[in-house]
């Protein structure tokens, strides 16, 4: 491949690109992120590729494997180009069937397409899907159509020209201009406006300046800037090398964790293929700016995904925090000035540079401009990456994109933020997203994840998982962060077993205050987040706990028991013959009995009993009712009395 | 250097350029309660008690002293009712861990604190770390270190370099705020045979 000298041989290229690709061949996309590889997409592509050799095809259509469509719920995905025919849950065998009658015969599969859970209403199109149609994708949306191994696909789309605009059409000051009046805000925790930060550190004195980025996302159940990560690292890579140039960096930092290796693999690629083009390296472009980037792989600490913590650990270090009194974008990494950034908001900068700040800002709220991707996880009908304009409202987030809750449950509480972020109600689902926003209902926009939860969840497990997750994941440093993560979760771990005693919420609440005045880091100071944001919104939920020994969702083991309504059970011997512990007394035409003495708790007999039954039930809060005499157990049916 | 004009609990200072609050302090008299500080070695950061209000710019904010640079027209308060809460709650942490640290019972008596406010998980260490960065930082000799992390981490020495270096060194005892009952026991663990 050549390597480009200036914005003119970039323009050659590109278009040499495209006149290579015709739009109108057919091509087989499949998405190849890691949600689909898990359920088989890997199995899927060379299906696809060994079925169209063998029909005789390979020369018309086309195959490739993307980056991540977002729709992890019903992968693998796969899209045809050009009808953009979206098939669901494909599997190999499907193959034959999808190359003959679509591809061939432009038949479509019914029974591979979009059907709503609920309606049955059908749609084949991606962009006909609810799932799709409400969201507005500018980050993740190439995702669908390029291989991320491939420069020129980015470059067919594209790619490159921001950086090219960037550094052969504007000053380094007017491309940080440009970043501040977009009044991009920092996406991967706190929302710190993204130009600021880069002023402070091109303003700061030394010749020697990093930027890096944060691609050590470790929320549970958050995964977007994997995906980007994975699915479009030229964005990435485009955007920091842009950030280079306005700060005045000639040296980058990947900071990514190893157990992204798709994500790793990936982005070397990319690193090679960009400096063979010369986007990387000396003179860029002819600008007579030179940039590296070296990618520094984290051993997974949640920790690192703190700013000081994650420099600390480039300076090779133990990735532990350290006090920032003086910003890290005067003093990061060796000291040095060092803009830190996440995966996503680097990726909006190529945007934003080729698009305009005014195209930019015309998305989102008066303070949280563009988009924002966030995944949903948890019970939710479509787990998935969305993307959507801040200020979208979370309802419309869960029950139009996400399609609402399944199993017809009720929906109890979103948490956003991950470790550091908080539980919203239902009273609040009208809230728009946006950093304040979310801040001021106790939680935060954090990087993104948003984990649904229905009316079986308990609050009160739920901060006890989070505080278990950070007793882990607390570097252990500093005695607010270290000891209070640990009581408050042996405190929390108590109420959850029974054990809560009156003047714990006390307890808890102040070792929670003093963590958040006290601890050495963002992460500490943080750390009690989910506790208080479920104590502000489900207080009855905790005191229920402590005072009845009650769990009032049902949920947590020590404080439940499984019971068989005698009324209700037809002795099927469904769950007698199902439990683990043989604790279910009962045979044909005898009524159903669970030992409570024996049960585990498992919930099997509780899943299993059919649900026109529905006669094993969860009491909490109050006794077992005795055992029915032997006598009354026999049922005489009636069909066998004739 | 240039001079630094600012007040700790209503006190003149005049300090120098790249002091921590916690030096002035000591240079005019007045106490702040410190655990892991040495004045030998790097200022650390992790116990917290020497926390205090800072008020600059009509935002008042709570710092550790030990790292928080000087700066002028810094108004300081080293006790309140916020900052006691702070101390007497990480006094209350750390005394489930060594319940018969000296230090840290005459702290408890300062601040009001429970002995008995968490159940008692007697390790004897709470982590100041003064062993392992006086062996670093001093003996360089990085005979300790820490393992593992959150609620998990502890002191641990390295058999190997404990073996050859230690037993005609143990400076780093003396320094322990919880009695060197910690050190001497993690010591003697690392070298007995397995």
């Amino acid at each position: 491949m050549p390597r480009i000298n200036s914005p003119g041989e970039l323009e050659a290229v590109r278009r040499e690109i495209e006149s290579q690709a015709d739009r109108a061949k057919p091509c087989v996309l499949i998405c190849a992120g890691s949600g689909c590889i898990a359920s088989g997409a890997a199995e899927v592509i060379a299906a696809f590729r060994a079925e169209i050799e063998n029909q005789g095809l390979a020369v018309d259509i086309g195959t490739k494997g993307t980056g991540c469509h977002g729709f992890c719920e019903r992968g693998p995905v796969v899209v045809l180009y050009p009808e953009e025919i979206c098939y669901l849950q494909v599997k190999p065998e499907d193959v034959p069937e999808i190359v003959s009658k679509t591809l061939k015969g432009k038949e479509i599969v019914e029974r591979l397409v979009y059907a709503d859970r609920a309606t049955g209403e059908k749609a084949s199109r991606e962009s006909e899907i609810p799932f799709y149609k409400n969201q507005q994708r500018h980050v993740i949306g190439s995702n669908v159509r390029i291989d991320p191994k491939s420069i020129e696909d980015y470059m067919a789309l594209g790619g490159y020209t921001a950086l090219s605009k960037a550094l052969c059409d504007m000053t380094a000051v007017e491309v940080l201009g440009e970043i501040k009046k977009s009044n991009l805000r920092g996406r991967g925790g706190g929302g710190f406006p993204t130009g600021r930060k880069w002023e402070e550190s091109r303003n700061a004195p030394g010749d020697i300046k990093y930027v890096i980025v944060n691609a050590d996302e470790g929320d549970p159940g958050a995964y977007m800037d994997r995906s980007v990560l994975e699915g479009n690292p030229h964005s990435v890579l485009e955007g920091l090398i842009i950030g280079g140039w306005a700060v005045g960096a000639c040296q980058g930092f990947v900071y990514v964790r190893q157990e992204y290796p798709l994500a790793v693999e990936n982005l070397m690629i990319a690193i090679e293929q960009a400096t063979e083009y010369g986007f990387l390296g000396q003179n860029i472009l002819g600008s007579g700016f030179d940039f590296k980037v070296t990618v520094h792989r984290g051993a997974g600490a949640f920790v690192c995904g703190e700013s000081s913590a994650l420099m600390t650990a480039i300076e090779g270090k133990a990735g532990e925090p350290r006090p920032k009194y003086i910003h890290t974008a005067i003093k990061g990494v060796w000291d040095r000035p060092s803009v830190l950034n996440n995966v996503e908001t680097w990726a909006n900068v190529p945007l934003i540079i080729a698009r305009g700040a005014d195209w930019f800002t015309q998305f989102g709220t008066e303070k949280s401009k563009g988009t924002k991707i966030f995944s949903l996880v948890g019970k939710i009908n479509n787990t998935g990456l969305v993307e959507v304009p801040m200020g979208t409202t979370l309802r419309d987030i869960i029950f139009k994109v996400g399609g609402g809750i399944p199993g017809g449950r009720k929906f109890k509480a979103v948490q956003t933020g991950g470790p550091s972020g908080g539980c919203i109600p239902e009273s609040m689902l009208d809230l728009e997203v946006g950093f304040d926003e979310l801040s001021k209902v106790g939680s935060m926009m954090g990087s993104g994840g948003m984990i649904i939860m229905d009316e079986d969840t308990c609050m009160v497990d739920v901060a006890r998982y989070f505080l278990d997750f950070l007793a882990d994941e607390s570097c252990g440093k500093c005695v607010p962060c270290r000891e209070g993560i640990r009581q408050m979760l042996k405190i929390l771990t108590n109420i959850t077993q029974g054990k809560g005693k009156e003047g714990d919420i006390e307890r808890l609440e102040e070792l929670a205050e003093v963590a958040g005045y006290a601890a050495l880091c963002a992460l500490g100071r943080t750390a009690p987040n989910p506790f208080l944001s479920t104590l502000k919104y489900f207080r009855e939920e905790y005191e229920a706990h402590i005072r009845d020994k009650k769990c009032p969702a049902l949920s947590c083991k020590e404080l439940i028991a499984y019971y068989i309504d005698p009324n209700k059970c037809r002795a099927c011997m469904t769950c007698s013959k199902q439990c683990p512990s043989n604790a279910i007394d009962g045979g044909k035409n005898r009524i159903h009995v669970i030992e409570q003495d024996k049960c585990t708790k498992c919930g099997t007999c509780f899943e299993v009993c059919p649900s026109r039954f529905g006669a094993v039930t969860k009491i909490s809060g109050a006794p077992v009712p005795p055992p029915i005499p032997e006598e009354a157990r026999i049922i005489t049916r009636e069909s066998k009395q004739k | 250097m240039s001079e630094i004009l600012f007040t700790i609990d209503a006190k003149e200072v005049k300090a120098t350029e790249g002091m921590t609050v916690l030096e002035a302090a000591k240079s005019i008299g007045v106490f702040i309660p410190t655990l892991c500080h040495h004045e030998k070695l790097e200022p650390y950061g992790a116990c917290r008690i020497c926390m205090v209000e800072v008020e600059t710019g009509g935002r008042t904010r709570i710092v550790a002293s030990c790292l928080y640079p000087v700066e002028p027209n810094l108004v300081v308060r080293t006790r309140s009712q916020t900052i006691d809460k702070i101390r007497r709650v990480l006094i209350e942490e750390m005394l489930a861990h060594a319940p018969d640290s000296v230090q840290l019972d005459e702290l408890a008596k300062e601040y009001g604190a429970d002995r008995d406010r968490f159940e008692k998980e007697p390790s004897f260490c709470i982590h100041c770390g003064l062993c392992v960065r006086y062996c670093a930082e001093i003996k360089k000799k990085n005979a300790l270190g820490f393992i593992d992390r959150g609620a998990r981490r502890e002191i641990s020495f390295i058999p190997k370099l404990a073996a050859e270096e230690c037993w005609n060194c143990k400076e780093c005892f003396e320094l322990c705020p919880t009695s060197a009952l910690q050190a001497a026991y993690v010591l003697a663990q690392a070298l007995s045979p397995v």
